[in-house]
């Protein structure tokens, strides 16, 4: 019979039906952090258990480490707290550490590809939302909470219901100035912000066949803003390309033979799904959240929602909260709006891609000082192959983009976070998905550090 | 470990409206910085309540009429955005003991049930019956009856839905699935064997 990836990846990680009629689900790869694990790792010591496969536990430091102070200790203690105890963790489980020391440290859901854990055809867990990320390779992977957490470190499997699986169609030809992370927002848009819920959902078709690994994360990355909890693409050339040679790749003959067994994985043609969504290429403008909720999304040419515009009450309610958040005019275009933050370095958007991609924008020009800024987390950039730092040196949009735009005036100190511009802050809620809280990126770290700072 | 079987909850409740509120709105990111869930309830839905000075803004969780309350009733996708269990943790904390929402996020509802939270599930329009009852009188006692799946109230009741797995969970007091799970490992080891990648 034919099966989907979803279907296939289950069965081959189902452990057995529990009582309640949920499956024990074998969790191949897990992915801690400081932020979601220490709790977990208290319950387990208070249960008196033990990690259970050490080895394909793996933890990274990413949320806390500040981005306006890299040597230890932290300014603040509470992070520098988080920090001690990952590392206290993963000594005492035997746990591998990605720590900053180890130059492979990183936004968690970009170590695994980079470091070649993740795989196609495996599951994957994280204490985050955004762990869908690594469905771009064709594995399943979840976000969870805290007790999960503590679940998978010691059995390494969960208790989940099955979901059901979209497949959407992003076919035909993108316009020019259209990313991924512009389909993604237009598949929220279309689908609604709980429109996933219940379902994986499997991203498919020649825009998706045609995109790099970074441009699948992106839109995978973004799956729960959807409410869909897992996103994937089937696994083709591309991302076998991309994992060939990585640290965890098999090597030799064993790479063959991974590939062959990666390619069974992908969905079977004829297939059935629970639903099939099509959307043509062509229709998706570049895309923009204006509001409170990444479902108020509008393409640059569009205008502001009014409220009479509402196809529900509920869509009412949440334009009239978010014209009012947002100090909008309800009709007036969306086109022109000044910029006041620029935030480069998103766990959706922040792979060295996006920032080249950036600076063909930015270079020549300067931010307005007395309105705009331009913020970019600082730190190293991941998604550079082990080889590649000083070739991303040589890249002169990129040199450019780094050096002297980016570069703090002289004897300007870092500053810490505006409120206003962080997850900290009472405009937190705003454009959510563009204003993911700063982390930090490796690969950069020879040219210069980049700086939080105002372009003058 | 013997788990409370959870079949009903009772207590007075209070209603906050709107749809889609989000996990940082029930426990904005800057109370995560923390190694231990202790001491969050009193941070539950912080920035809706308080202003940036401390000072209290118009919430029905501020209103001293609502204090006590143990069953929180929202609107649609109730829980949505980041993955994290401070949330369902800081409204455990706060005393809540059972939620009544016309939806849930996915991972929000699994947390909860993980924590013995029952999120059940309830029409606008029953929801709007249970609220105008509690406005009316913040006294009245409420029941989310988990095996009649009604919620009963001032001689009122309405109907409500659960996910047939979290509301057998709750009621047979396998709602934290440690003890099940850990029961599994030999199965599990085993079925390790046959997928190489998990090879030590």
């Amino acid at each position: 019979m034919a099966k989907s990836l979803f279907q296939k990846v289950w069965e081959a990680h189902t452990v057995r039906q529990l009582a309640n009629g949920q499956t024990q689900l074998l969790i191949g790869t897990h992915l801690i952090h400081e932020v979601t694990s220490p709790q977990a790792f208290g319950m387990l010591r208070d249960l008196k258990l033990k990690v259970a496969m050490p080895h394909r536990t793996f933890a990274t430091v990413d949320h806390i480490v500040p981005t306006d102070q890299l040597v230890e200790p932290y300014a603040d203690p509470l992070a520098q707290a988080m920090m001690n105890a990952l590392r206290q963790n993963c000594a005492e489980f035997g746990i591998t550490f990605f720590e900053r020391s180890t130059g492979k440290q990183g936004i968690v859901h970009i170590v695994g590809p980079e470091q070649g854990i993740t795989q196609p055809g495996t599951t994957i867990a994280c204490g985050d939302s955004h762990t869908s990320t690594h469905g771009a390779f064709g594995a399943i992977a979840f976000g969870i909470g805290t007790t999960q957490i503590r679940d998978v470190l010691a059995t390494q499997t969960m208790a989940l219901g099955a979901l059901k699986v979209r497949r959407i169609e992003v076919n035909g030809k993108l316009r020019p100035g259209v990313y991924a992370k512009d389909i993604i927002l237009h598949i929220i848009r279309t689908l609604g912000v709980n429109g996933g819920t219940g379902f994986a959902y499997e991203y498919a078709g020649e825009a998706f066949d045609r995109m790099s690994m970074e441009e699948r994360m992106t839109v995978c990355n973004m799956s729960i803003e959807g409410g869909a909890r897992v996103g994937y693409v089937n696994p083709d050339e591309t991302t076998f390309a991309y994992l060939k040679g990585r640290p965890y790749s098999p090597k030799g003959a064993e790479w063959d033979a991974a590939v062959a067994r990666w390619k069974s994985f992908a969905s079977d043609p004829g297939c059935q799904y629970d639903d099939v969504v099509k959307i043509d290429a062509a229709t998706i403008e570049p895309t923009v959240t204006w509001g409170i909720n990444p479902g108020q999304a509008i393409g640059v040419g569009e205008c502001i929602p009014t409220p009479e515009s509402a196809a529900s009450v509920d869509e009412k309610a949440s334009i009239v909260e978010a014209l009012e958040y947002m100090k909008f005019k309800a009709g007036a275009p969306i086109k022109g709006t000044k910029i006041d933050v620029a935030f480069l370095g998103s766990c959706t958007n922040g792979r060295l891609s996006d920032f080249e991609e950036v600076a063909r924008y930015v270079k020549g020009r300067k931010v307005d000082p007395r309105r705009g800024r331009f913020r970019v987390a600082r730190g190293r950039l991941l998604d550079v192959p082990r080889d590649e730092p000083r070739q991303t040196r040589r890249r002169p949009g990129l040199r450019q983009f780094v050096e002297p735009q980016l570069q703090g005036p002289p004897g300007q100190p870092d500053r810490p976070h505006d409120p206003h511009e962080s997850a900290h802050g009472r405009r937190r809620r705003a454009h959510r998905p563009r204003r993911r809280r700063p982390r930090s990126f490796r690969g950069l770290r020879k040219v210069k550090p980049l700086i939080d700072t105002n372009l003058h | 470990m013997a788990l409370a079987k959870i079949s009903q909850v009772a207590g007075r409740g209070v209603f906050v409206p709107g749809n889609d509120i989000d996990t940082d709105r029930i426990i904005p990111a800057r109370f995560m910085k923390c190694v231990s869930f202790d001491g969050l309830g009193e941070f539950v839905f912080f920035d809706v309540r308080k202003n940036p000075d401390g000072s209290p803004k118009q919430h029905p969780l501020n209103e001293p009429r609502f204090q006590g309350a143990t069953v929180l009733l929202s609107g649609a996708n109730f829980g949505c955005g980041s993955s994290r269990e401070h949330a369902p943790q800081a409204i455990q904390k706060y005393g809540f003991r059972a939620i009544i929402a016309e939806g849930y996020a996915e991972i929000f509802f699994g947390n909860s049930t993980t924590l013995g939270i029952p999120c059940v599930t309830a029409t606008r329009d029953d929801i709007a019956k249970v609220a105008a009852a509690i406005e009316a009188n913040p006294q009245t006692e409420l029941v989310v009856d988990l095996a009649a799946l009604e919620v009963r109230f001032g001689g009122q009741k309405i109907k409500i839905t659960m996910r047939e797995s979290a509301r057998d969970a709750l009621v047979n007091g396998r709602w934290d699935a440690i003890g099940e799970l850990l029961e599994g490992v030999p199965q599990v080891q085993a079925l390790a064997k046959t997928l190489p990648y998990l090879a030590a």
